[in-house]
């Protein structure tokens, strides 16, 4: 398996990161930035990245089910992460989960029909005196009202703009 | 994100250059006395260095709160390994988000404290574990080494000094419990985030089985003007044992969340009512987790409470990771205590039994209470399960679990009855009423 | 000598070693402490936290599992607090267990219901939904239940440090964390099912177990495994006549609880649908049943022919039968019938070792030396297909007390993963890359050669020659094919040689020679399959005792059928000079042991007269053949004894010393036979290959 130019370049510079004799080090955010590009952890990612650091299958599949970003199944070209944990939850947190899903059509883990979004309820993002955040990709919002999160969507929808965050 | 001014009664010292322009830049770093800590570091013994350290009173930022000068005297200097600074970026206990300010407005002064401990214990390399949500952070991170790399700072023969170190960013991917100090370093070498038996510790061997540095990014953050300007200075700021400034994210209802810098040791209620604008709308304070929902919780009357380690664990709660949940009257008290505890089982990696299944029991009997299913007992069961889960698990994960669990069920006990008797929940007439 | 620790337990004083763990100095005071995830032998855990203890001066419980003994530590484990903290403990597994042990195949041997009786409380308050995952089979041997496991890792554990296999693994987490196989959905490994036996709960069960019987049904019969020349001691579980299981909870025998595929799983080969119930005798050129009296009659005739007439008698002995037999034997062929036309399949040229150390007692190196030795060498052999319990041994000694390990061999091998020095060489070149090693084998303390077929001949010599300019103690084990394949050459099978290596004034034809011989009167072959997939040897009468019709009994004029070492009593000698008893666990109707076929016809033949029996012949070997002046008394009894090297021997210089080959998943004819042993799909050593 290849990647793109911008995705081996970050790949080689990651493996250098660590002493020689432990290049499985590079496991976790390898798998990370190879789903960044593919969308998901395939099974012909999970044998790449074997080949890459030199490890069984069974020592990648320990690790992609561990960790909670990694994810099996492709998920839509924006993906909805909205935080509920206590800070969020205190100020909507839940109540605009459970708006984005009747907005969506979809529910927890769901992707819509178009691919266009999913939607997922996360833990802690880091955002608590900003909430309720939310994360599309990696790029944060805060202070997300239902109203602001349909123009949200109507904006991504529409043009497929990158957000940068505040 | 951060407010236009910092409060009158913060004392900026860590966030000094939060709203300077370019704040992240190393241009801006050099002009505010960016790596002059370093440069007088160069200068002095590895002694001297963590004497200093010792000095400040510094105690860990990511919850434990260890006395930094004496972690870092613990790495054996004549091991013939190599040794590791690792800096604990997986900020992720719900209620703190402070870290994350930290990186993304003043990114060398992370580098520069690692830079100071890597001269003190000797060290070649460092590592910056960072949550994988917190990619731009990481981003900004990579141009900081870069900068700093180019100028110098990073690299062989820093400042024609001799000293080799070079930092390197490393992206978690979603994971509470590698937090842990020992879970991280299974991580950073590409395995599940699984704690490690101590001993050894990581001082002795941390990571790749090497003698390692380990702390909370707030904390290298600290050792800068610690350096610069004398470790008494800095613990002068706070209270005895309790050196210097603590970033506090205060978040829930009220007016103006945000993160403060503020001395160790101010006034919880002030901190409140003052700094943070008070309680939104005008409401009655209910309750308070004064560090990041694994500590114990307050009720509005035991908050008159000085925020350090000390007085918070007479308190009976803790300073932890400075994360200040604040809650006003409307809220539930059953809803807040199942979604913390959901979190917990959700994070727990399930290696040992308690923390495995404890978390699991919490959070099931939990829920079935806040959707009012709740059955006689039920209350019985969560303190008893918390209390059997309490300093029996095999990492700290398991106490993080049950002391909010038992905390919420002694402390609002009636508002758990109420939903067990099928009574219409308090916190929501207070809301109705309001 | 380190100083000793003296700490306190429950009030009683106890003195270890430093480095002695809180849960092993309990231990010696006779005071358990309650574990799962703890497990002697394996990495430390401290996962399942049921041995959490009082410590003075600590503010928490401690796992007894992971403290280490300090000077006057102060420990209580009977306090109301550790009774709490351990009831609580069994609570938390049971709260997702399913509690289905009506129907485990672990109830009666289970830890987890021993717990729950001992130290848990008379009610759950768990009331909530259980989650369930379905069972899943992960190859012939191998099924997990996850509902029932209690994530001690102890499977995960042996099978990595253990088997150094690592198949198992953990994948998902928290309350969702299972053990996973290394294939996704089914495993490729050695299928020795040492996850299954370690299992304290009913979570790995093995394919030939389940839902067959439950253990307190089962006679419980402890004898040797009947494949490969380890000697390893395996308990066989039998119901109803039928053996179902085999294994070694109790750690006993000198394989500890190291068992592979074969002697936990493979001992159905006695009830085998084509296990030869009747002598079968060859008439208009079909082999047909026969009674005893008629084959052996028959067999009779053709002896007494040949003895009139002086032509030729052929024997061909086994690498199964037993001491008695073998020795037995070699004396009706000898005093008896008085043909030196004698041998057996050899797989390992012991006579050559035997001659090169003969006298040193210190030469010959135990299975305990394996685990012990600071360093060993394996030249020439895949151990961990071949020898499973000496890569068990030489592993363990790795991990436990960082030994040594070189290797010579010519492809790779399981050792080459912690070996100081692994070595390819050329097949025929491996005393060669022996003697390269020679400046690092210089510097080490002592040494233990592991040998195959490879070297042979004149090469022993050599070796040995070459061990001794080494300056160090150095031992040796040549490696040989099956479980008795040491006891057929140290009691005399062999052309030239009689009981312990001595040399014979007259020597006989080897094996190869009287297949090709067509002088032979008679050509009696017992327990040996030399024919397969070749042609009728050209002697006039073919006699063959077996458990089956094999290639070498389907040209045989009179098929005797034999018993198995499942069903017969006597003593076996492993590759390492060990000499064990074995134990008749069942009976198959129609056969017979060979020692007592043998008797019967010494008897027709009038060469006979008392009865035999097979402690009578062991006195007799413990007093006449070189070496063995063990305790026939202690073996009767069930305990091993050591041979020695003889003091004087002659290496054999007729016919030719061949191995099979064998892997894990194959023993001779025997394995053949074994079902589980053809239903695993793995390509052997490919673990270690790819």
């Amino acid at each position: 398996m290849k990647f793109s130019e911008q995705t081996e370049a970050k790949l080689a510079r990651l493996v250098e990161s660590y002493p020689p004799d432990h290049r499985r080090s590079a496991l976790v955010p390898m798998l990370l930035f190879i789903q960044d590009e593919v969308g998901a952890v395939t099974p012909q990612v999970v044998e790449e990245v074997c080949a890459r650091l030199g490890i069984s299958p069974l020592e990648v599949e320990e690790v992609v089910s561990y960790y909670s970003m990694l994810r099996r199944e492709p998920a839509g070209r924006y993906h909805i992460q909205i935080c509920t944990n206590i800070s969020c939850m205190l100020v909507g947190g839940a109540e605009l989960f459970e708006h984005a899903c009747r907005k969506l059509g979809i529910g927890n883990h769901g992707v819509t029909e178009d691919g266009m979004f999913s939607l997922e309820e996360v833990e802690c993002i880091g955002a608590c005196c900003w909430g309720p955040a939310l994360q599309v990709n990696y790029d944060y919002h805060h202070h997300v009202t239902p109203e602001a999160f349909d123009r949200l969507i109507e904006q991504l929808r529409g043009n497929g703009l990158k957000q940068r965050g505040t | 994100m951060l407010h236009p001014e910092p409060h009158p009664a913060e004392v900026v010292l860590l966030t000094r250059r939060f709203r300077l322009r370019d704040s992240a830049s190393i241009d801006t770093y050099l002009a505010t006395e960016g790596y002059q800590a370093f440069r007088k570091a160069l200068a002095m013994t590895p002694e001297e260095i963590i004497e200093e350290v010792k000095k400040s009173n510094l105690r860990g930022r990511g919850g434990a709160g260890f006395p930094t000068g004496l972690k870092w005297s613990f790495v054996p200097r004549n091991s013939p390994k190599p040794k590791y600074i690792v800096a604990n970026a997986d900020e992720g206990e719900p209620g703190t988000c402070k870290d994350r300010l930290l990186m993304q407005y003043d990114p060398h002064s992370l580098l520069e404290g690692m830079l100071i401990a890597a001269r003190a214990v000797g060290a070649r390399a460092g590592y910056i574990y960072i949550r994988g949500e917190y990619r731009y952070l990481i981003e900004i991170l990579d141009r900081a080494i870069e900068e700093a790399r180019r100028r110098g700072f990073l690299g062989r023969n820093i400042l024609g000094s001799g000293m080799d170190f070079d930092v390197y960013t490393h992206s978690g991917a979603g994971s509470y419990e590698c937090g842990e100090e020992t879970a991280l370093l299974e991580s950073l070498e590409g395995k599940r985030g699984v704690p490690r038996l101590r001993p050894p510790f990581p001082a002795t061997s941390g990571a790749f089985g090497c003698p390692t540095v380990l702390n909370n990014v707030e904390t290298f953050c600290a050792v800068p003007p610690i350096i610069l300007k004398g470790g008494l200075a800095f613990a002068e700021l706070g209270t005895p044992k309790n050196g210097g400034t603590r970033l506090f994210a205060i978040s829930g209802h009220v007016n103006r969340p945000g993160v403060y810098e503020l001395p160790m040791g101010f006034n919880l209620l002030r901190m409140i009512h003052e700094v943070a604008g008070g309680v939104r709308g005008g409401r009655k304070l209910k309750a308070v987790i004064p560090g990041g929902s694994s500590c114990p919780v307050l009720r509005a009357e035991e908050c008159d409470v000085a925020m350090d380690f000390d007085s918070l664990a007479r308190a009976g709660s803790m300073l932890g990771s400075g994360g200040v949940i604040v809650m006003d009257e409307t809220t539930c008290m059953v809803k807040a205590a199942a979604r913390i505890l959901r979190f917990y089982a959700h994070e727990s990696c399930g290696f040992c039994t308690p923390c495995r299944e404890g978390t699991r029991w919490l959070a099931t009997v939990l829920t079935r209470l806040e959707r009012g299913e709740g059955q006689p007992g039920d209350i019985e069961v969560v303190r008893n399960v918390a209390r059997n889960m309490l300093g029996r698990t095999f990492c700290p994960l398991g106490d993080a679990a049950a002391m909010p669990a038992s905390s919420f069920v002694e402390k609002f006990r009636e508002e758990f009855e109420a939903h067990l008797e099928g009574k219409p929940c308090p916190a929501e007439e207070v809301a109705i009423h309001a | 000598m380190p100083e000793p620790i003296r700490l306190t337990i429950d009030g009683r004083s106890v003195e270890v070693e430093p480095g002695t763990l809180v849960i092993e100095a309990a231990r010696r005071v006779g005071i358990k402490i309650p574990s799962f995830c703890y497990y002697e032998g394996l990495s430390l855990a401290g996962a399942c936290r049921m041995c959490l203890v009082e410590v003075e001066k600590m503010p928490k419980l401690q796992t007894a599992c992971t403290l280490a003994a300090a000077p006057g530590m102060v420990v209580r484990t009977d306090t109301p607090q550790v009774a709490e903290a351990r009831r609580a403990m069994v609570e938390f597994l049971l709260t997702n267990h399913p509690l289905d042990c009506p129907v485990c195949d672990k109830g009666g041997e289970c830890e987890l219901q021993d717990m729950a009786f001992r130290y848990g409380a008379a009610e759950s308050r768990y009331r909530e939904a259980k989650h369930h995952v379905p069972e899943q089979q992960w190859s012939p041997v191998v099924y997990y239940d996850r509902p029932r496991c209690i994530l001690c890792y102890r499977c995960v554990r042996v099978c990595d440090e253990g088997m150094g296999v690592g198949a198992l693994g953990v994948v998902n987490r928290g309350g969702r964390s299972e053990i996973a196989p290394n294939r996704g959905d089914h495993l490729e490994c050695d299928e020795c099912g040492a996850c299954i036996d370690i299992c304290p709960v009913g979570a790995l069960t093995s394919g030939m177990y389940r839902y067959h019987t439950r253990p307190w049904e089962m006679a419980h019969i402890g004898t040797i495994c009947a494949f490969c020349a380890d000697g390893c001691k395996t308990t066989l579980g039998v119901y109803h006549n039928r053996i179902i299981r085999g294994n070694n909870r109790d750690r006993s025998g000198l394989n500890g609880e190291f068992l592979c595929i074969k002697g936990r799983y493979a001992a159905d080969f006695p009830h085998h649908a084509e296990r030869l119930s009747s002598p079968l005798v060859r008439r208009d050129g079909r082999l047909v049943r026969a009674t005893w009296a008629e084959a052996l009659a028959l067999v009779e005739s053709r002896f007494r022919e040949a003895l009139a007439s002086g032509a030729p008698i052929g024997i061909i002995g086994s690498n199964h039968t037993t001491n008695e037999e073998n020795y037995y034997l070699q004396k009706l062929a000898r005093q008896g019938l008085r043909t030196p036309h004698l041998d057996h399949p050899r797989t390992g040229d012991l006579p050559a070792l035997m001659a090169a150390v003969a006298g040193r007692e210190a030469a010959l190196a135990r299975i305990e030396d394996l685990y012990a030795a600071r360093a060993v060498l394996v030249a020439g052999a895949d151990l961990a297909q071949q020898h499973p319990l000496l890569s068990w041994q030489i592993r363990a000694n790795w991990r436990h007390h960082q030994a040594r390990v070189y290797v010579v061999s010519c492809g790779p091998v399981r050792e080459d993963r912690y070996a100081a020095r692994s070595v390819r060489v050329a097949a025929g070149r491996e005393l060669e890359g022996i003697l390269g090693l020679e400046e690092s084998l210089r510097t080490e303390p002592e040494l233990v050669v592991v040998f195959g077929e490879a070297i042979q001949g004149e090469q022993v010599a050599r070796l040995v020659a070459f061990g001794d300019s080494l300056g160090i103690p150095v031992k040796y084990v040549c490696l040989v094919d099956y479980a008795n394949s040491r006891g057929a050459a140290d009691m005399g099978l062999l052309p030239d040689l009689g009981p312990g290596y001595q040399p014979l004034e007259r020597s006989g034809m080897a094996l190869d020679e009287m297949l090709e011989c067509a002088d032979l009167a008679v050509l009696w072959i017992v327990g040996a399959n030399p024919l397969a997939g070749g042609v009728r040897p050209p002697a006039r009468f073919l006699v063959v005792q077996d458990l089956f019709l094999t290639d070498t009994a389907r040209r045989a004029d009179v098929v005797l059928p034999a018993a198995s070492a499942y069903e017969k009593e006597g003593t076996v000698t492993n590759v390492c000079g060990e000499v064990q008893r074995l134990r008749g666990a069942v009976s198959v109707a129609g056969a017979k042991t060979d020692l007592e076929i043998f008797t019967l016809l010494a008897r027709r033949l009038g060469l006979e007269t008392g009865p035999v029996t097979w402690e009578k012949l062991l006195d007799e070997i413990s007093s006449s053949v070189p070496g063995y002046q063990v305790s026939a008394a202690a073996l009767r009894a069930g305990v091993p004894q050591q041979v020695r090297p003889p003091r004087q021997a002659s290496p054999s210089r007729r016919g030719k010393v061949r191995s099979a080959r064998d892997t894990l998943f194959t023993s001779g004819t025997l394995g053949r036979y074994a079902a589980i042993l053809s239903a695993v799909r793995e390509a052997p050593g490919e673990l270690y290959r790819g």
